[in-house]
């Protein structure tokens, strides 16, 4: 383009004028098959780096466990995803289009990223139906809600998630009477009415029997493929159970990357799990 | 179907309506067809007063709606009330025209006494009843949303807005103490004579302004109830258990708040409005921090979260206030303490926890 010719540079434009491009949201773009980039991303608090130089991508339908110990930057990664924590430097993409830095909590919930947080949290004085039915997909302005009636559509998928997660004879108690185990499905279903792109689920099986490690990592697995699901994870068994690719966290950064396998042999890892030594 | 089915599923609200329509029919027939001398006659004294707890109640289910169902303890509501009643009063001040002390026709009394030659442009339109109205459901609309705004948007919740909420009404009442400030100082506004033509005198306009207290209060109870009913109501409730829950979900939660807590403003703002007329006068005490204190005593010793608990609570408060502050002028203060000491220790749930237990084990 000639820059000398400023008239001859309005004519030939290559695209359209700035101000002609709506200001419509863009939509997620996952043409490089790769739903989340985390890119040099840092975040100390108080000196202390929570997040040091973290490098990670996952690609659309990937189920990927995260693991790491205590105080790796587990938590602090997903609260800067979710807009919660803004980092001191580094990238963080949406696809290819959706720079969540610049976008708030509600704003990220929208574009598709939902999450779980380590402990239950679900509106305890609200039934399991109600708590659903706000975690479901909706124009969220006053007005609308004010107005908001349940339509037959609505209704169905209210009912099968319920069905889903198991809690359909429970759906008119308030949630504050529900096990700590069935608290952890209802907020995962809260996350499927959300039908979210890429879910966040924080140490899902935390405080659940056997059984229910076992229906929970055989919902993750099925949810995999239709959404990217990114878990964190303490529980060994848990993990094998349900990882193809595990993220190994140290001291804010990228220790190791690989199937169960793999990581579980990288003598990085095992000094890091069994001390120095 | 959607415009009923928030008030079938409301047993204690078909209650509490079914009553005051009662009320309603009942004190003007006492009050204007039976003789003075008769046993069931029901004096234009107890009209007021019921009127003006009327007003009251409407305030309280203002506070209930954002306190109980959205968690902002609001100590600044009073404020909102206040300025409704000054809206009104402004109003009421214009309708005495050369009726008044100094017999200017433009300028209140309390204007010509401090020389001022012209009205400030503030007071401009109140003379006209419907500009009054306006400003009845505006000004308490417009300051509750910058307010709201500011501190909603930067995230001020529990203990800090409730400092903020009573450093508000407190500016607001220091300010309305100043003579310069147009609103007649610490005497307020008074001596009004007429409203809309009726004299404030006469007991059928008395019946009409205790009328529209009621029709207010029914209208109040029945829009807050048709608010918490939606699912904009189960957003609040959301959003008071688990704020940041919410906002995962992707709900804008200072959006909600503000709308409500505008919404609910409003509310007092008319409830203040109704108010003025009845007692006669509206002074910048209104805006005592105390007043709103007081306010969510009456919603706590009622019930949060129900409405119609703090009806309840702002009627039995006032009742016994006034009962106690003839009879023993000097234990009120204490009777109000051991009653939300009381209500506290053996009814969390305030008076409508008393009625809700009744019904589940009926």
């Amino acid at each position: 383009m000639t820059w000398s010719n400023p008239i001859e540079s309005l004519r030939q434009r290559d695209r359209v004028f700035d101000f002609l491009i709506s200001e419509q949201p863009p939509k997620l773009d996952l043409s490089h098959n790769i739903i989340l980039y985390l890119e040099g991303v840092s975040k100390s608090f108080d000196g202390f780096k929570a997040i040091n130089d973290l490098n990670l991508y996952i690609e659309a339908g990937e189920l990927r466990c995260i693991i790491g110990p205590n105080g790796a930057g587990k938590s602090t990664m997903m609260d800067i995803i979710t807009g919660r924590t803004r980092p001191d430097e580094g990238q963080v993409w949406f696809g290819q289009r959706m720079n969540l830095l610049t976008m708030d909590e509600p704003e990220i919930a929208e574009a598709g990223i939902g999450r779980k947080f380590q402990k239950p949290t679900v509106f305890e004085s609200l039934s399991v139906f109600q708590n659903l039915e706000l975690a479901m997909v909706q124009d969220r302005r006053v007005l609308s809600l004010l107005r908001a009636c349940l339509s037959g559509e609505q209704r169905d998928h209210i009912d099968e998630v319920l069905e889903v997660i198991g809690l359909k004879d429970l759906c008119f108690d308030p949630a504050a009477k529900l096990s700590h185990g069935q608290k952890q499905w209802l907020e995962i279903g809260m996350l499927l009415m959300q039908k979210p792109a890429l879910l966040l689920v924080d140490e899902p099986v935390a405080g659940m029997t056997h059984q229910e490690m076992d229906r929970t990592a055989e919902l993750l697995t099925s949810l995999a493929g239709k959404h990217s699901v990114v878990v964190v994870e303490h529980d060994m068994d848990f993990v094998r159970s349900i990882a193809r690719q595990v993220t190994v966290l140290h001291q804010g950064s990228v220790l190791s990357e690989g199937t169960m396998d793999q990581v579980q042999n990288d003598p990085r890892v095992i000094e890091v799990y069994l001390g120095e030594g | 179907m959607l415009t009923s089915r928030f008030i079938q599923d409301d047993k204690a609200g078909q209650w509490f309506l079914g009553i005051l329509l009662l009320i309603a029919f009942a004190v003007p027939i006492l009050n204007l067809l039976v003789p003075p001398d008769s046993a069931l006659h029901f004096s234009t004294y107890s009209v007021t007063l019921l009127g003006k707890y009327l007003t009251y109640a409407l305030l309280a289910i203002a506070a209930d709606l954002v306190w109980g169902y959205l968690g902002i303890l609001s100590l600044g509501h009073a404020a909102f009330f206040a300025l409704g009643g000054y809206a009104m009063g402004m109003y009421l001040m214009r309708q005495i025209g050369d009726r008044g002390v100094y017999g200017n026709p433009e300028l209140p009394d309390f204007m010509v006494f401090l020389n001022w030659q012209e009205l400030p442009w503030f007071w401009q339109g109140f003379d006209m009843f419907w500009f009054a109205m306006l400003m009845v459901i505006v000004v308490p609309g417009v300051l509750a949303y910058v307010f709201g705004y500011l501190a909603f948007r930067s995230r001020v919740s529990g203990v800090y807005l409730s400092i903020i909420t009573q450093a508000l009404t407190y500016a607001l009442m220091l300010a309305f103490f100043r003579n310069e400030m147009g609103f007649g100082g610490n005497n307020g506004l008074t001596d009004f004579k007429d409203i809309l033509g009726f004299s404030l005198r006469e007991d059928s306009t008395r019946i009409g302004l205790f009328l529209a207290s009621a029709l207010a209060l029914a209208l109040g109870y029945l829009s807050c109830r048709y608010i918490v009913s939606s699912r904009l109501g189960l957003a609040c409730v959301a959003i008071r258990d688990a704020e940041s829950r919410s906002r995962f979900i992707g709900y804008r939660v200072e959006n909600v708040k503000l709308w409500v807590f505008t919404f609910s403003a409003v509310l007092a703002g008319i409830a203040g409005a109704l108010y003025v007329p009845q007692v006669g006068i509206i002074n910048p005490s209104e805006f005592s921090p105390l007043n709103s204190i007081e306010l969510i005593i009456w919603v706590a010793i009622g019930g949060r979260a129900t409405l119609y608990g703090a009806v309840v609570g702002a009627l039995l408060v006032n009742y016994s206030k006034t009962y106690f502050t003839a009879a023993l002028p000097e234990i009120w203060l204490f009777a109000l303490g051991a009653l939300f000491i009381l209500v506290t220790m053996y009814l969390p749930k305030g008076m409508a926890g008393l009625i809700k237990r009744k019904e589940a084990n009926a």
